[in-house]
């Protein structure tokens, strides 16, 4: 069993229903006891979509336990069939419905429904939600595809592209497709089809006639290439195109695999190197950022934050263990432990030690950074209502480049802002208590988190003295962190006790070596 | 398309009962508010992913305050055997109650896969009990989808915690109010009590689990929700007597919910009613003007959290709108007994649900208002009929004279909004 406060991923089934609900023409008939329709205000609420999503739940109780849950489901089945005639349905069992074992593939099978009908086999109590979305993506187009494609010749037409990965309830799943369609435009390459988002199975059939295919989002679609590369030697496009280095990458690499001209296209461009080259953003140097989240997004994340604002990366972790390994690479790279875990509570514990002076993670970070007086940026999933905003606003391609920085760089102090309040500390309405200036009240209130104790007897633990303590304060809230940490290292290190002014001004003449 | 039904007997309205998917919440819900009610009890669900996922959907997006409350993840391994069940959970709770040193109370709360697996967590709670006494005590009930709906998890709690209560050694009545309320709601209740003279007045759940009210013969006790069916029944094996009344949602629910303690308690009649005159007169005056927006317009209740006929009775008899369909998960007759007689025979009263064809009404009668779920309001303000989302009214205080016309504007609000929108 595992303490859980929060879960970054939903079971697998709701990573099926993402899929589901993102198509058009599917049907899913899911075997689950009444309650588990909740998910479906993650689709209404959430997303604000204006449509029930397609998924049809048997809403079984104790009392049908005795009789025949077999029958309820083969009567929903039915119903859902000719309600709403979809042109392929899938069907599985959520985790209860696991349990007792009514098998709802046999038990769709027998119906001989006249169309095609997917069983799934989402394992509730060993993976989670990505997973279940990139395994019922890979069975649908393993079902649907047709195998017997004849790709035209490549000469004298413009190569083709699917798009794999973008579902319903994706983090700016949305606005990225609308970059990544501009670049293909640009780049002269024509989309073949999405997949999953707004296909529908007449046209996953044809998934085969396209030259290559572009894993936008590997957690949902990894399988799912593999799965065409060996099927219809279809080439993948890896690079994930968050961030202004990466999307030229990944422009590269499309020129590459279509043999076109990424010229024209990499002359678009985003503001994100000038505005990050530009001098007022020399405060941004060295801040160190905790990046955690959905692996991909991370190690993406953790790169731009490195190669593009130059922060440094303090601590790189994500909470889906299918890319324990990209993610260990990463944190290799960047020199740090990688933190791969679903337990929010470990994750608390990493950003408390590492201090960061910004947080870059998902909502539950966000709850972290809240409680620690973090500034925070969110990166990925598990989405929030204002994880879909009204305005355009990818991540992905050279716009997403520009709210990148944006984003990440709106919940920090500003530079000159920084510098006046390290001297002018105690004026009564501009002061380090009083948080970002531009972010208004609520972000207030680092004062008291740190006060001077007055009996010295509190802070023993720490080794401070009353005076070291105080003069601590005096140093800016934004790295006020960074330097109690340096100190109690270096202080640690040479076996220093009882931490004095002196002893911080030696840690910082150290550290600044 | 109006459904064919039995023709009602007597004056009670008709009931259609149906049988299909179910659009509801599940009994762990109630955790939502309960673990803001019960200030130092924690909340443990011993579930799936699924339950945490449920929770943190309904809730977590609300709330931003480190919960109380938490799911113990069950995995494979727990499944198959390798882990012994119990053992884990003993660890679950160690590392829990370690983070929470100021929890007094631990429910252990089932769900459907615990349910299923017939996982005895009653046994788990008088274990765990031992084990953390006197610090902690630890209670068990049930949440599960299979068992419960939305509400029935609140009553599912509050049974569990009947038990628990000391047992009442006074000689003369005693009044206790059944059902968590909003303290300001709670408060106002009891101001009225005792400036009537009624007393000593005693709440379930109380606010801190180390304040539980005694329980005995001479308990009369007032169900300030029409969803606590368990709890009734579990009080009046402790000897409570329940007293029958209206329940206390607008002026006439409030004004005869209290008058029934009042009779029962011998207050006199001069003094009961000027002890409720001005909130009564204030709430009269108050609902003016959302009667003004909802008087004539009809609204559809999808069944959703019990309240249904209650709020169905309020918004019909006080403020003049037309119910074309009340639907509610599960009906006891016997507690909405007085209510069922005033919401009148012409309303059409349906139980359990099958929701794609309660949406075929809704769309063929387009009322003027729908009350549902999170999961069907956009949806069907997407086809231009307005909704009010039904988990507010469990989440909002609407009982008592003073929130009566706050309860009132939860459903003009959706209409004048309509009203107010150019784009």
């Amino acid at each position: 069993m595992q303490l859980t406060l929060w879960t970054y991923e939903g079971p697998p089934h709701v990573g099926a229903m993402r899929v589901a609900t993102a198509m058009e023409g599917v049907h899913y008939v899911l075997h689950a006891p009444q309650g588990d329709t909740y998910a479906d205000l993650l689709f209404t609420m959430i997303e604000r979509r204006g449509k029930r999503p397609p998924v049809t739940y048997t809403t079984f109780e104790a009392r049908d336990l005795g009789g025949d849950t077999a029958q309820l489901f083969q009567t929903a089945a039915r119903e859902a069939y000719d309600r709403y005639r979809p042109q392929a349905m899938l069907v599985g069992a959520s985790c209860t419905a696991e349990l007792i074992q009514d098998d709802p593939a046999g038990l769709a099978e027998a119906m001989r429904l006249p169309v095609p009908v997917i069983p799934l086999e989402l394992p509730s109590y060993q993976r989670r939600e990505n997973w279940g979305a990139s395994e019922t993506l890979h069975a649908l187009v393993r079902a649907l595809a047709k195998r017997d494609v004849v790709r035209t010749p490549r000469e004298g037409r413009r190569p083709r592209a699917n798009i794999l990965g973008p579902t319903a309830l994706g983090f700016r799943h949305r606005d990225n497709l609308v970059e990544v369609k501009g670049l293909l435009a640009a780049l002269g390459v024509d989309l073949h089809l999405v997949a999953p988002l707004g296909a529908s199975p007449s046209d996953i059939a044809t998934i085969g006639e396209a030259d290559f295919n572009i894993l936008l989002y590997p957690e949902i679609g990894d399988t799912t290439a593999r799965f065409l590369e060996r099927q219809f030697k279809q080439p993948v496009v890896r690079t994930v195109p968050l961030g202004h280095g990466a999307t030229c990458d990944f422009i590269r690499e499309v020129a590459e695999v279509a043999g076109v001209d990424p010229a024209a296209a990499l002359g678009v461009g985003s503001r994100m190197p000038w505005w990050s080259r530009s001098v007022d953003s020399t405060y941004l140097t060295s801040k160190r950022v905790f990046v955690f989240g959905e692996a991909n997004h991370a190690i993406a994340a953790a790169r731009v934050a490195r190669d593009e604002l130059g922060f440094e990366v303090c601590g790189l972790g994500g909470y889906n263990r299918e890319f324990a390994r990209e993610l260990r690479a990463a944190a290799a790279e960047h020199g740090v432990e990688p933190l791969i875990t679903d337990d929010y509570l470990e994750v608390e514990a990493a950003i408390t030690a590492a201090q960061p002076e910004l947080v870059l993670g998902t909502q539950m970070e966000r709850m972290i950074a809240k409680k620690l007086k973090l500034p925070c940026a969110v990166i990925s999933a598990p989405v929030h209502v204002q994880d879909f905003p009204a305005r355009h606003s990818p991540l992905m391609g050279f716009e997403g480049a520009n709210v990148i920085f944006d984003s990440w760089v709106h919940p920090l102090v500003m530079g000159l802002e920084e510098h006046l309040l390290t001297m002018f500390r105690d004026d009564f309405e501009f002061h380090d208590a009083a948080g970002p200036s531009h972010l208004g009240a609520g972000h207030a209130s680092h004062a008291g988190v740190e006060s001077v104790p007055e009996t010295p007897a509190a802070n023993d633990v720490q080794g401070w003295l009353p005076d070291a303590e105080r003069e601590l304060l005096k140093i800016p809230f934004f790295v006020r962190g960074k330097a109690r940490r340096n100190t109690e290292a270096f202080a640690a290190e040479r076996g220093i006790t009882a931490i004095s002014v002196e002893t911080l001004y030696e840690a910082k003449a150290h550290h600044a070596r | 398309m109006k459904p064919e039904v039995p023709l009602a007997a007597g004056g009670a309205p008709a009931l259609l009962r149906e049988r299909g998917q179910r659009e509801v919440f599940c009994g762990l819900t109630g955790i939502v508010w309960l673990h803001r009610k019960i200030q130092d009890a924690f909340f443990l669900v011993v579930g799936s992913r699924t339950c945490a996922h449920l929770l943190q959907s309904a809730a977590g997006v609300m709330l931003f305050a480190e919960p109380r409350f938490a799911t113990a993840i069950i995995e494979e391994r727990d499944l198959a055997g390798m882990a012994d069940a119990n053992e884990e959970l003993d660890r679950v709770v160690d590392r829990l109650l370690a983070r929470r040193p100021d929890i007094r109370m631990l429910f252990l709360v089932g769900s459907c896969p615990s349910e299923v697996i017939k996982l005895d967590l009653s046994r788990a709670a008088s274990r765990l009990s031992v084990k953390h006494a006197p610090q902690v005590r630890v209670l068990n009930y049930s949440g599960s989808g299979i068992e419960t709906t939305f509400t029935q998890g609140e009553d599912a709690c509050l049974a569990a915690l009947v038990p628990e209560l000391p047992a009442s050694t006074a000689t003369t009545p005693e009044l206790m109010i059944v059902g968590s309320l909003p303290d300001i709601v709670e408060d106002q209740f009891l101001r009225f009590f005792d400036e009537m003279g009624i007393g000593p007045v005693r709440v379930l759940p109380p606010r801190q689990s180390v304040a539980l009210p005694p329980v005995g013969a001479n308990t009369r006790f007032l169900l300030a929700q029409p969803f606590l069916g368990d709890t009734a029944r579990a009080l009046e094996d402790r000897g409570a007597v329940r007293l029958p009344a209206l329940f206390p949602f607008g002026a006439e629910g409030t004004f005869e919910w209290l008058h029934a303690a009042a009779q029962n308690f011998g207050v006199d009649e001069m003094r009961f009613r000027a002890v409720v005159a001005t909130a009564r007169e204030r709430a009269s005056r108050a609902l003016e003007r959302p009667r003004a927006k909802l008087e004539g317009k009809t609204i559809f209740f999808m069944p959703d959290s019990q309240l249904e006929v209650p709020l169905a009775r309020f918004l019909k008899r006080e403020l003049g709108m037309v119910p074309l369909e009340v639907g509610t998960p599960y009906l006891h007759r016997a507690h909405l007994a007085q209510e069922l007689k005033a919401l009148g025979p012409e309303v059409l009263l349906s139980e359990g649900q099958d929701v794609d064809r309660q949406l075929d009404r809704v769309r063929a009668q387009r009322p003027d208002l729908t009350v549902c779920g999170l999961g069907l309001a956009n949806p069907l303000e997407a086809l231009g009929l307005s909704t009010k989302w039904s988990i507010e009214l469990v989440f909002s205080p609407v009982h008592g004279f003073d929130q009566a016309a706050d309860l009132a504007e939860l459903f003009a609000r959706p209409l004048r909004r309509r009203d107010m929108l150019k784009v």
